[in-house]
């Protein structure tokens, strides 16, 4: 194709990326290193009968002109990537210096609200996505092995956790596991603990949170690898079983082997999709407990007085841990392009 | 196959009983919320007993019968959630439309075309296809709120449509690189431009890829929460963000059989969906696959 008239079919969708994609980028490094308008001091002199006495007072026309002509705010620099609420350098240094363990500077560093969050977003994507794999292999096996009859309506209602809005999802799962709740009280009565309340402690929120994430992810996970063992060659199967291999074995060197690619493919979605895990704790209520990078930003923006640097810090650093989580994908995807190029 | 046969009883019961498990763990939720949605509070969180919103004690003490559609009235009607249904479908029939239209468009060039820029742009829309929705609300907000823009359905409609592009290109990408090359070939051979060769013999062909790329594209903007819940004013809200301001006011007596009612309307088109198009949903998630 000519370069003129790909440029022309590409056009309208490229520019809506561009326009959309690319400059909001732009827009939010921008604003990262800008803060909102201090107010407004001024001094008056308040004469009454006994004299005088100068008084500081917030002039609030003055700041509402000033925020109203520079709506980005003043500028600041990189000081908003190392303040408290981001990368907290200082804070961190000081916590380092007067902890005495690294449990105990664990601890301490939790309080901040960026580390808060990575912590919660890594721990969330790195236990999702291997389970979400995992789980959705044994599934399709097992549905492999189902009478054909049975499976069509199986890959019906394994649809429904993955295709269900996020947030109606997390909703669902959240009224029923609250105390007041079918599995809430459920497990109440089982730990023999009347006062047990998942949203209570953190450890059985973040547990909360993960089993949601794999109940909506597994079924991805699930229909792909099903449609990849529709794929298997019947000759290596055949030929193992001719060899002796039990079926474990014949899983675990054809199968398995044959399912690799999708593998990865499956790993790729679901890195992306948890790091930027979001809705689960708006449905669950869960920001006392857990908080994500995508939930620090919706919390930065939401309100009255929405704090634009700080959300489009956080939004920076959370483009950065996506650049980094996918530059191996893009290497390896580069070498594979060059190679079937030669 | 003739393994299916030798297989120990034992191996078969294990993984028939994995299948149901995850049959219940995946359905039960579902339709223990739409049998609850038709209770009132008290039953559907049974503070005294949860077989209660099996029974519906309250329900009958309250309204009478041992069903009510208290929740979905007072959601439908008293809270207005027709209006909010209604922006839902201008939104996603316009989302659907509109990056189909750019989609084929673009998705087509990049099946044809094997220079190197190909696989650069391929690249960057993976990369925007990673970044999470918020990061790029954070930068719309100031710019649109300066520009008048903010609060209407057709801003919230072509961000939608931007934000979906990455996705729809790259299906449709290697959609069209399965339609043999020499159809549109020899078209233009025969004196066709590259367009009408695209109009006349790609686009009769390209239905069921552009379908199946349409549900996941109607799927996206349907479940969108961080676009709609930012960008839209309070009468101009879509399902998912109304639902959720339903729980900011939690505390009012009846108002979460509200919220009840509304997640159980907003999934019924979901299922729907699935009921008819379970066949393409399928083929749509594992064609991204087989590509790699």
């Amino acid at each position: 194709m000519k370069h003129r008239t790909f440029f022309w079919f590409i056009l309208p969708s490229l520019s809506a990326m561009i326009l959309f994609i690319a400059l909001p980028v732009g827009s939010v490094f921008i604003q990262s290193l800008h803060v909102e308008h201090e107010q407004v001091l001024r001094v008056v002199e308040n004469c009454g009968p006994f004299g005088c006495a100068e008084e500081t007072i917030v002039d609030r026309e003055a700041t509402a002109e000033l925020r109203e002509n520079q709506p980005l705010g003043r500028f600041a620099g990189v000081s908003n990537y190392l303040d408290r609420n981001h990368l907290a350098v200082a804070e961190l240094r000081s916590m380092w210096e007067r902890s005495d363990s690294f449990a105990d500077f664990a601890r301490r560093a939790m309080t901040l609200p960026f580390w808060r969050a990575l912590a919660f977003t890594l721990t969330f994507t790195f236990v999702v996505t291997p389970l979400v794999i995992v789980l959705g292999l044994a599934i399709a096996l097992g549905v492999n092995s189902l009478p054909r009859l049975f499976r069509g309506p199986t890959i019906f209602v394994s649809l429904l956790p993955m295709i269900v809005t996020p947030l109606i999802g997390s909703l669902i799962l959240f009224w029923m596991v609250d105390s007041r709740g079918v599995l809430g009280s459920s497990l109440q009565i089982l730990m023999g603990d009347p006062d047990l309340s998942l949203k209570a402690s953190p450890v059985l929120t973040w547990i909360m949170l993960m089993v949601y994430g794999v109940w909506s992810s597994a079924p991805f996970a699930f229909i792909v690898f099903y449609a990849g063992l529709q794929t298997v060659p019947e000759e290596p199967m055949e030929a193992a079983m001719i060899d002796g291999a039990s079926r474990w074995q014949r899983v675990r060197y054809v199968v398995i082997p044959h399912l690799m690619p999708l593998a990865v493919f499956i790993t790729l979605m679901q890195l992306m999709d948890n790091f930027r895990v979001f809705e689960p704790i708006v449905g669950f209520q869960a920001q006392a407990n857990a908080t994500s990078l995508s939930y620090n930003i919706y919390n930065y923006l939401r309100g009255d007085a929405a704090q634009f640097g700080a959300a489009a810090t956080t939004s920076m650093l959370t483009i950065f841990g996506i650049v980094v989580l996918l530059t191996p994908v893009l290497i390896r995807t580069w070498r594979d392009f060059n190679r079937k190029r030669t | 196959m003739a393994a299916a046969q030798r297989r120990s009883p034992l191996l078969v019961g294990i993984s028939t009983a994995l299948v149901l498990l995850w049959v219940v763990v995946a359905a039960f939720p579902f339709l223990w919320t739409l049998w609850g949605s038709f209770k009132v509070q008290a039953d559907f969180f049974s503070l005294a007993d949860w077989r209660n919103a099996w029974t519906g004690t309250f329900t009958t003490e309250q309204t009478g019968a041992a069903f009510t559609g208290q929740g979905y009235e007072g959601a439908w009607i008293q809270e207005e959630f027709w209006r909010a249904a209604l922006n839902t479908m201008i939104v996603v029939v316009s989302v659907v439309v509109i990056s189909l239209t750019l989609g084929t468009l673009g998705g087509y060039a990049l099946a044809r075309s094997g220079f190197r820029y190909t696989f650069w742009l391929l690249m960057i829309a993976l990369v925007f296809r990673a970044m999470p929705h918020i990061t790029l609300v954070s930068g719309y907000l100031l710019p649109f709120f300066e520009w008048n823009v903010w609060g209407h359905l057709p801003t919230a409609i072509i961000v939608l449509v931007a934000i979906n592009q990455p996705f729809t290109l790259w299906m449709l990408h290697s959609f069209f690189l399965n339609i043999p090359k020499d159809l549109d070939e020899s078209a233009m051979v025969d004196g066709c431009t590259r367009f009408q060769a695209f109009r006349h013999v790609i686009v009769p062909v390209m239905w069921p890829g552009v379908i199946t790329t349409g549900l996941f594209s109607f799927l996206l903007a349907y479940n969108d929460f961080a676009v709609t819940a930012m960008l839209l004013s309070q009468q101009n809200q879509t399902m998912i963000p109304k639902i959720a301001s339903f729980l900011g006011s939690t505390q009012q007596e009846g108002n979460v059989m509200f919220a009840v009612a509304a997640v159980v309307s907003a999934t019924a088109p979901l299922f729907v969906l699935i009921l008819f198009f379970q066949r393409q949903i399928v083929s749509g998630l594992t064609s991204g696959a087989v590509k790699g």
